[in-house]
This record gives structure tokens, C-alpha cells and sequence, in this order.
């Protein structure tokens, strides 16, 4: 029978969620590494019992843990990401140079062919990869060394390279995307890097349309259509129909355009979520009200979906890695909040309701559809 | 020459190591706080990058080491231990700073 497990990563510890396809009654394990934080946890697309994820510490530094039996047990494996060659200089938040320093692992996105190639997301904005299961770290450097690099800003939470897209008809295609740097683009597996950021827009630094400098939350693809990217911008959410070589912005009548997560529908490549967010000096919903907002149109028309949400006194925040999809039937819908809710919606978001609502703070969901 | 160094550890890496309090550990040569996490991290390769940074190999800055009722964080790591450290007769202890949330 079909399920679904949800990988849960909070400030204090990881949870793994799992129900049948009804996605009503749920078992609940955890915490796994209690106390510490867990960034991302992400199962191998090829292996759904294979999952990564990244433990991470203000003391202690930072840890890879691996499963091989969908999250029941794991094993620490190799957190030695060393830069290629001497890494030196992007700017500081004053504008002058700083080393690049290697801080936490933000995100890990597993191949969609091997299960022991995954890819790390790392503040200081790198990429690193593992060809054998997190056994040791490669860095990508070409990204970092493509030229823009020294003028790369970090954003108010870091340097961070928070996403990772695996283009599944294009083995060489991968997209990534670094706040405040912006989005690039590789086509040949990582070797050589450009920027995409043609067409976005941000008031907020000296030019306002620079080729870097922008702080892209999240981008999400539908994997029918590895062309086509819409993008949750710091302000503003972005739309690509060219491979990021160009954005519009489709942010139409969304009540405010700021938010972190973004994601697409698993059976209608035009269907969006987002979960606006009242300003970036407030990081909660406008007036106390919880609402993922849905576009069936690619964007520019929005809905609110609250049914099943709290509509007064919520003031929580939904991270840029907090939402993830399902792909039964009826495609599943799942976010986590900074106050420690988790919600899904079995039916596409038309109704919500919570899964947990006491964990501590939500850092990431991710969602496999177990068959 | 090996002495036998017992470390105390923070919480949360004897949980990752699967160890108690304390830890006893064979040290080659001079006992010193290189040779010391050295000779922790070869035999509990789980706490490699936990207490010094992988690449750098400095002191992560929320923990600190102290032996012998004295602050070792900002000795030189190549500093000979204090001799009842040595000895075994008192532990190195590798201390967490109490903050956070």
C-alpha cells in the first residue's frame, strides 16, 4: 500500500513522520540527534530507504548522519568539507573582503540515478559533492571560482547556498541558488557556472538589477518541465520559462510578495504554493493569519487557502526549505512553521490540518511517497 | 613512550561516540592537546571536526579544555600536558560553554 514519510528537521532535533495514503493517522519517531540542529534531511529518490541529512551545532560543528533504512538508524559519515585550493575572499556585510569559511551544511540533494551521490549546499556559499555515499566531500568549485565569487554578499542568514535542482532530462543541468548571491546555472555537471538572474529585480542593493546580488529564497521545478523555474525572491516571486536565462515576475495579487518557501504541484507542473509573509523586518504572517496562497496559473493569480489554518493570533514564520509535496493521487501539500507546527493538506491545499503542533522550530520538510 | 590521557567530554559528543563521562585514551609520545585529540579522534572518528575544525584544526569556539583546575584553551597545542594529565591521575576535561537557546 502506498505511503508517505515526512523528514522533519527542527532548531532541536529531526522527526520522521509516516501514514498510509490516507495521510490521517500518523507515527511519529524522534527526536533523532535531540538538540541539536538539523538543517535538511532528503531520501535518494532511487533508494527512498537512503537518507542524508545535516546535524549541525554551534559547538560542535557540523555532522552528515546517513540511514539506510529510511531514518530507524543512522551513521555519522564524512563532515570534512574543505575547499578547493585557497579559498579566498567574498564580502562581508560591510562590503569589505572576508575569508570564505566553511559554517553548516544548508541543504542535500541525492542524485536522481545513484544513491550514493549527493550533493551539500554549504554556508560559506559552496557546493560539494559525494560519489560514495557521504564517505568524503568534493567541492564544485568552478561555481565559486566562475568569477563573481568576491563580490558575493551574505544574506541576514549567512552565505548560504540553500538550493539545489537536478535537471532529471539533462544529467549535466543543475541549478543552485545562494543568498544574497543569486541563481546559476551549470550544464556540463558542475564543471563551469553562470549566473541567472536576468530580470530580477531588487531595490535593496546599489543596482538594483546587478548580475549577483540578489537574495533568492527558493526555487522550485516541476520535474515534467526542468525549463520552467519559479522562484520565492526576497521580495517578489519569479517565474522562468527559458532555464532561469530570463524572469518575470508573476507576484500579481498576492497580498504581500515576501515569503521563504515556494513549491509546485506534483501533477500540475502550473499549480504553485507560496506562503506570504508580512515584511523582512517582521518574518510572520499579515494579521495574524496563516495562509498558503495557490496559483493555478502559473502564477499571477493567487488564492488564499486557509481552511484548517489559523486565521488570528499566529505569528510564525515558514522557512525556505519548510514546504514540500507528495506525488499519491491526490498531491499532498506539507509545511512546517517556526512555532513547531506541521501541516499537510491531502488535497492539494484546498484543507489543512496539523500533523504535530509542539515540535520546536521548523527548519525543513521533506516529503517521499513511499509505494 | 604512551601514557594513557582520560578525556571528559560535552553531552552531546559522548552520545555521538556511544561513550560515558570519560574516556581513556593511549597516547604515542609526549602528552600534549595535539597528541591528545589526535589519539580521541583515531579511536572515535565520529567526533573528527566536533571539537576542532577539520581543516584548520583550531579550537571550535564554544568549547574550551581544561585540566588541572587551569584554562588550556589558548596554550600552544603542541604544550606538554600538565603531568597528572599525563599521568592519569586527573582528566582533560573538553568543556562546553553554557549559552544558547
Amino acid at each position: 500500500m502506498s505511503g508517505v514519510r515526512v523528514l522533519v528537521g527542527t532548531k532541536k532535533g529531526a522527526f520522521v513522520l509516516t501514514a498510509d495514503g490516507k495521510r490521517k493517522n500518523w507515527d511519529v519517531s524522534g527526536p533523532h540527534f535531540g538538540g541539536w540542529e538539523m538543517y535538511h534531511l532528503k531520501g535518494s529518490p532511487v533508494d527512498p530507504n537512503r537518507v542524508y541529512a545535516s546535524q549541525t551545532s554551534g559547538w560542535f560543528g557540523q555532522l552528515i548522519q546517513r540511514s539506510n533504512d529510511g531514518g530507524k538508524t543512522w551513521e555519522p559519515v564524512n563532515n570534512k568539507f574543505a575547499y578547493d585550493g585557497i579559498p579566498g575572499t567574498h564580502q562581508w556585510y560591510d562590503g569589505t573582503p572576508h575569508p570564505w569559511e566553511f559554517k553548516r551544511v544548508w541543504h542535500l540533494e541525492p542524485s536522481l540515478t545513484d544513491p550514493d551521490t549527493v550533493y551539500a549546499g554549504v554556508e560559506d556559499g559552496a557546493l560539494f559533492r559525494s560519489t560514495d555515499g557521504a564517505q568524503s566531500w568534493q567541492e564544485l568549485s568552478g561555481l565559486r571560482k566562475h568569477g563573481t565569487g568576491p563580490r558575493w554578499q551574505p544574506g541576514a542568514g549567512g552565505l548560504c547556498l540553500h538550493t539545489i535542482l537536478l535537471d532529471p532530462t539533462n544529467p549535466g543541468r543543475i541549478y543552485i541558488a545562494i543568498s544574497a548571491a543569486g541563481a546559476f546555472r551549470t550544464d556540463d555537471g558542475g564543471e563551469t557556472w553562470k549566473p541567472i538572474n536576468r530580470g530580477l529585480h531588487s531595490q535593496y542593493i546599489p543596482d538594483p538589477n546587478a548580475e549577483v546580488g540578489h537574495c533568492v529564497h527558493h526555487i522550485a521545478m516541476h520535474p515534467s518541465r526542468p525549463n520552467v523555474l519559479f522562484m520565492q525572491k526576497h521580495w517578489d516571486v519569479m517565474r522562468s520559462d527559458d532555464g532561469g536565462d530570463t524572469w518575470q515576475e508573476v507576484s500579481g495579487n498576492l497580498p504581500t510578495d515576501f515569503g521563504f518557501a515556494i513549491d509546485v504541484h506534483a501533477h500540475e507542473p502550473e499549480t504553485l504554493y507560496v506562503v506570504p509573509i508580512k515584511s523582512d523586518s517582521e518574518h510572520y504572517p499579515i494579521d495574524g493569519k496563516l495562509q498558503v496562497h495557490r496559483s493555478r496559473t502559473g502564477g499571477n493569480e493567487w488564492e488564499a487557502m486557509t481552511r484548517g489554518l489559523p486565521q488570528k493570533d499566529c505569528y510564525v514564520n515558514v522557512l525556505r526549505d519548510a514546504m514540500s509535496v507528495d506525488s499519491l493521487d491526490e498531491c499532498g501539500v506539507y509545511f512546517g512553521t517556526t512555532g513547531g507546527q506541521v501541516y499537510c493538506s491531502a488535497d492539494a491545499g484546498d484543507s489543512w490540518s496539523p500533523i504535530l503542533r509542539d515540535l520546536p522550530a521548523v527548519l525543513s520538510v521533506e516529503v517521499q511517497t513511499l509505494r | 613512550m604512551t601514557s594513557t590521557v582520560r578525556i571528559e567530554l560535552p553531552a552531546h559528543l559522548r552520545t555521538l561516540a556511544g561513550v560515558g563521562r570519560e574516556v581513556s585514551i593511549e597516547v604515542e609520545g609526549t602528552a600534549t592537546l595535539r597528541s591528545a585529540i589526535d589519539a580521541l579522534e583515531a579511536r572515535y572518528p565520529m567526533l573528527r571536526g566536533t571539537i576542532r575544525d577539520q581543516v584548520t584544526l583550531q579550537r571550535r569556539p564554544f568549547l574550551r579544555f581544561f585540566a588541572c583546575q587551569e584554562d588550556l584553551s589558548h596554550d600552544s597545542p603542541d604544550t606538554p600536558l600538565p603531568d597528572a594529565i599525563a599521568l592519569g591521575r586527573e582528566p582533560l576535561i573538553v568543556l562546553g560553554a553554557i549559552a544558547g537557546g
